[in-house]
This record gives structure tokens, C-alpha cells and sequence, in this order.
């Protein structure tokens, strides 16, 4: 009898200090309050009409419903929010028929910041720091995005130099955003070397970011008015670096995968998008133009001089896996064209405007004037002012159409600033993509429209 | 790219997006909303974004929804595209999309109180309690 109450006791304290080592706290029931799941309705409250939209049309690799299966067959199965090839926290209710998905609801929001109201809060020259968060793969566009919005508000051009550091470090970023998408890509479906491949050719482009903005992610870099810093010296070997080693690693990815059967045979013919389906969704990007659409807003609405480089748009036909995967390499070696291009005439001259109620003056003036000192003071703390009025401006980011719309009341704060992000919009497609189709096709229809959860939930 | 605005009263808001629809405006690409907290009346200003690609042009359109019901109708049987954001403008700013799908709130939890977006609703009004941490008064 002794023993047993004994025994019991060292259970419990055992149990305490469970709790302790948790959550530093002695108080008990901490496991049970921790399970909360995210409390967003399951599928059955859907109407007909919703299922309609997320269906889409039907295309070749649609399987029929077979009319033998009972409702028994049916199960609705969770995928994530921590779940390695959903990108991040992406979490997906799908309901399966054997192994065949009929419906899909993606559920976002897990990573939500509200970045749009921080947005509100800081003024246009923090501005770039809150939205270089947003997509934290492809960091430059939305500091550009951001910066052009402004730009238009005030009514200012951007010098040449600026410009055109602008494209070169831009493009960079589409290539390396690009990789990461390959990479990813490839281990989702089971290529794992194309995932070591893919992230080492990006940290020579990180180290070049690194070596211009000062940091790997999140740079900064690009700001109303112009880029914070000129480029370092000696930069053009470094891209001439790039240029060199880049192509030369792509081939050896299309040795590996293009001829490849498995890698085929996973792809092709799987998650057809088509064009009218693109249209409905708002698909932009290498999705749009892997379903044989050309439309690229770099030659249709050219922004930041884009309008003065040599390069194609690709396009293909399919619409499948394979073909928004084809689409993505073929963009890096237009990317790349452009990328020689900007470095062959990189323009001499200011790399900011020399605007002085925008621009703070140069660190070494603050040593000598008092005014400077007073200037760059007031700028920072107090930002510039911006007239009154509202706009957008679009720019084609590696996902898509990547969109800024800033209302301003003349104050040095944005009044709304909201950001149409790429990913969200065509994580609407997922649906589409992945119902009527095996559940082992749906990591792949997930990899090829490579969303960004920090560009989903902001 | 300079988009034209079109400002239209509310009860114009659906067939005009319909025409737009048959302009050939093919996407819509933007849906948001703009508080006019005690700055304009009635309060909430819906600007969607249209583009067409077969003629290379964008459209703004801009409506305020009435303060009373603060009801617009849903456009996504026009264009599919419109779902996400709809949901997204009901999360953060309370605006009913009249025969809307599935609206939910999609960005915030299901049982979450407010609409973070609104100018009225402060930033860092809910103070970040951790999990068994001390209370703090």
C-alpha cells in the first residue's frame, strides 16, 4: 500500500517537472490548452457555388467519378500547416476518394503580421523595410514596388544610374528567387540533389547582395529616390561571376532532369492549368506564360527603363508541372541576358535623386555642416511629405503581378498602403489545380505555383 | 502605366463590373478598402483594380459602401479571382459581401473580435500574453 502511494507521488512529480521544463511555470495543463487548432470551418459548410469555383474546367488529367463509391470512401485529410513541401505554413483540408482529391481548401493566415497596418504606422522612408518582409525570396521587388508607388505619389524620376542598379539587382533577385523555386521544387517531388544545386548557385547571388546592400535577405536597398548605396567597387567581376557559372550549372540541371523519365513522366500531363482558368484566377507570372499566354508587364507596362534591354518572353503550351518548371529556367537565362546588359551600360551618375527634401545628405557633410546635420535629422525623424492622392503601380515580380496601391493624405505616413501579392492570388488556383487528381500529384501542383507565405498572409 | 478611375455610385458597382467583364478586362487583379475614418462620409471607399491584357489597360473603380449595412454584392461569379480578397476585406474591414461563396475570415482566427484594419482599431491595443508567463496588470 506504502509503495504504491509512493509511486504515485513520483509520478506527479516527475509530471511537474514535465510542466517546468515546458513552459518554465509549475502550473500543470499546459498540453491540453495548447491544442487549440485554428478554428476555420471544414469544408462541408461550403455551397455549391463555392465548390463551382473551385472546381474549374475540366482538362486531360481530370479522373472521373467513378459512380460505385460511397460516401464512405470519402475522408477529409489535413496537410500542414507544418508540413515540409507546403512552402511554409500553408495548410490544406482536402477531401479524398481513395487516393484521388475531389476538393481542396487551402487555409491561410498562420503567418499573418499585419504588415499592412505597420505599413500605416511608419513613414515612407521606413517604408521599404516593412515591405522588403512581405516576400522574403524575391525582398527587392517589393522595395521597388514600394518605391515606384511613392515616386508616382510625389512626381519624381529616379536618376539613370539608379535605374539601372535598379534592373541589375532586380534580376539578380528573379534569378535567385527562381533557384529557390527549382530547388524546392525538385525536393518536393524527390530530385534532392536538384535541392543542394539550386541553393548553392543562389548564395553566390546572395553573396554579391551581401556584398552591395549588407545583408542576405530583407536589404533595404532599394528606396524612394533611389538605392541606398552605389555599388561596391570591383562589382562587375562578381557579376561577371555569376554570368559565367550560372549558365553552366543550368545545363547541368537539364542534363539531370529535361531527358529525364521519372522527372517527365512525375510532370508532365499534371496540374493543367489553362489560360481561360488563369484569366478567372488572376494568375500572372511564369504560370500565365507556361499555359501559352504572353504576358509579361517587363515589355507590356515596362517600369524603372526595363523598356530599354534585348530579351524574349518564353512561353509554352502546356500549362502542366513541367511546363511552369521549364518557364522558370528559361526566365533565368533572359534574366541573365539582361543582367550582362545592365552591366555592359551601367549608366555614370547619381545613384539617388538630388532632391533635398527627399534625399539625406551624404554621412561625410554631416562632419563639417551644421545644416546637413540639422537636414539629416529632420529626415529621419520626421521623413518627407508626400502630396495628397492615391495610386498603383504594378510590377512583374517572379511570381507574377506584384502591385502597390498607396492612398496618401499629405502627411509623411502612408494613409493605406496595401500590397497585391503574387502568391495570394494564385494560391486561389490550388483548388483547381489539385482536385480530380492523385494525391501524390498534389505536392508537385503545390512546388510549380511556388507560393510565399510571407507574400500570402503579409 | 496610368490606370483610368471610374468613380460610381453603389447601386452601378455589379453591372458595371459586368461590363467591364465584357469591355475585355479579363482579370481582376486588386480588391481593397479604404477607411475614411471621420474623414470623409460614408466611410468605406472599395477600390478594385481590372486589367486587360488583350488591350493593354487597367481600370480603377471606386465606390463607397452606405454606413448602415455596410453591404457591397460579391462579384466573384464575374470574376472567380475575387474570392481571396473579398474574404480578406471582410476580415479586415467588416465590409458583407452580399451572396458571397464562403465569406470567412481568412486571415485572422475564425472567433477573433474587430477588424484590424480599420483606423479606429489601434495597433497594440492587445497586449502579447505568453503561455503560463506572469500576468502583468
Amino acid at each position: 500500500m506504502k509503495d504504491y502511494k509512493v509511486k504515485k507521488s513520483k509520478l506527479s512529480n516527475f509530471k511537474n517537472k514535465l510542466d517546468f521544463w515546458a513552459t518554465n511555470s509549475e502550473e500543470g495543463g499546459w498540453n491540453i490548452s495548447s491544442t487549440d487548432e485554428g478554428s476555420q470551418k471544414m469544408l462541408e459548410n461550403e455551397n455549391e457555388e463555392q465548390i463551382k469555383i473551385q472546381t474549374g474546367t475540366e482538362v486531360l488529367d481530370d479522373f472521373v467519378i467513378d459512380e460505385e463509391t460511397s460516401d464512405d470512401e470519402r475522408m477529409i485529410v489535413n496537410m500542414g500547416p507544418q508540413h515540409p513541401s507546403t512552402h511554409g505554413v500553408l495548410r490544406l483540408q482536402a477531401e479524398l476518394e481513395g487516393e484521388v482529391v475531389r476538393r481542396v481548401k487551402p487555409i491561410i493566415g498562420y503567418l499573418h503580421t499585419g504588415m499592412e497596418k505597420t505599413g500605416e504606422e511608419l513613414n515612407y522612408f521606413q517604408g521599404p523595410t516593412n515591405t522588403t518582409r512581405m516576400d522574403y525570396l524575391s525582398p527587392l521587388f517589393n522595395e521597388l514596388v514600394f518605391s515606384l508607388t511613392t515616386e508616382k505619389l510625389i512626381g519624381i524620376e529616379v536618376p539613370e544610374r539608379a535605374k539601372t542598379i535598379r534592373i541589375l539587382m532586380t534580376e539578380l533577385n528573379r534569378i535567385s528567387s527562381h533557384l529557390v523555386a527549382l530547388a524546392t521544387g525538385g525536393m518536393d517531388i524527390g530530385a534532392l540533389s536538384m535541392m543542394i544545386f539550386g541553393f548553392r548557385e543562389r548564395e553566390l547571388i546572395l553573396n554579391f547582395f551581401e556584398k552591395t546592400t549588407g545583408l542576405r535577405m530583407n536589404h533595404n536597398f532599394i528606396r524612394p529616390g533611389g538605392v541606398a548605396a552605389d555599388l561596391p567597387d570591383g562589382w562587375q567581376k562578381d557579376v561577371q561571376e555569376i554570368l559565367k557559372v550560372i549558365p553552366e550549372k543550368l545545363q547541368d540541371y537539364d542534363d539531370m532532369l529535361l531527358d529525364n523519365p521519372i522527372w517527365k513522366g512525375r510532370l508532365q500531363n499534371v496540374g493543367i492549368l489553362t489560360t481561360e482558368e488563369c484569366f478567372a484566377y488572376g494568375i500572372t507570372g511564369p504560370s500565365l506564360r507556361a499555359s501559352g499566354y504572353s504576358w509579361d508587364l517587363r515589355k507590356s507596362q515596362p517600369y524603372s527603363g526595363i523598356e530599354k534591354f534585348d530579351f524574349e518572353i518564353p512561353v509554352l503550351n502546356e500549362g502542366d508541372v513541367f511546363a511552369r518548371w521549364r518557364v522558370k529556367v528559361l526566365e533565368i537565362f533572359e534574366s541573365l541576358k539582361i543582367v550582362e546588359q545592365s552591366m555592359h551600360n551601367m549608366p555614370k551618375g547619381p545613384y539617388k535623386i538630388q532632391d533635398k527634401k527627399i534625399t539625406p545628405p551624404p554621412r561625410k557633410r554631416l562632419d563639417e555642416s551644421m545644416e546637413a546635420l540639422i537636414h539629416h535629422f529632420k529626415i529621419y525623424t520626421e521623413g518627407f511629405k508626400v502630396p495628397e492622392g492615391d495610386a498603383y503601380v504594378a510590377i512583374e515580380s517572379p511570381r507574377g503581378e506584384l502591385g502597390c496601391y498607396i492612398v496618401s493624405d499629405g502627411s509623411s505616413k502612408p494613409y493605406r498602403m496595401h500590397v497585391r501579392g503574387p502568391s495570394f492570388c494564385n494560391l486561389q488556383a490550388l483548388p483547381v489545380i489539385m482536385t480530380d487528381s492523385p494525391i501524390a500529384d498534389a505536392v508537385a501542383a503545390i512546388a510549380s505555383l511556388d507560393p510565399v507565405i510571407g507574400d500570402v498572409d503579409r | 502605366m496610368n490606370s483610368e478611375i471610374l468613380n460610381i455610385p453603389l447601386n452601378d458597382y455589379k453591372t458595371t463590373v459586368e461590363s467591364l467583364k465584357n469591355e475585355g478586362f479579363e482579370m481582376m487583379m486588386d480588391l481593397t478598402v479604404v477607411d475614411w475614418f471621420r474623414k470623409k462620409e460614408p466611410r468605406f471607399e472599395i477600390v478594385v483594380q481590372f486589367l486587360s491584357t488583350s488591350h493593354n489597360k487597367r481600370k480603377t473603380l471606386k465606390t463607397f459602401v452606405n454606413d448602415e449595412d455596410l453591404s457591397i454584392s460579391s462579384i466573384t461569379d464575374i470574376y472567380p479571382s475575387a474570392n481571396f480578397y473579398e474574404r480578406e476585406a471582410f476580415d479586415m474591414f467588416g465590409i458583407i459581401f452580399e451572396n458571397h461563396p464562403d465569406l470567412t475570415r481568412i486571415l485572422m482566427p475564425d472567433d477573433w473580435v474587430g477588424h484590424p484594419l480599420r483606423k479606429n482599431y489601434g495597433s497594440g491595443r492587445i497586449p502579447v500574453q505568453f503561455k503560463n508567463a506572469p500576468k502583468v496588470d
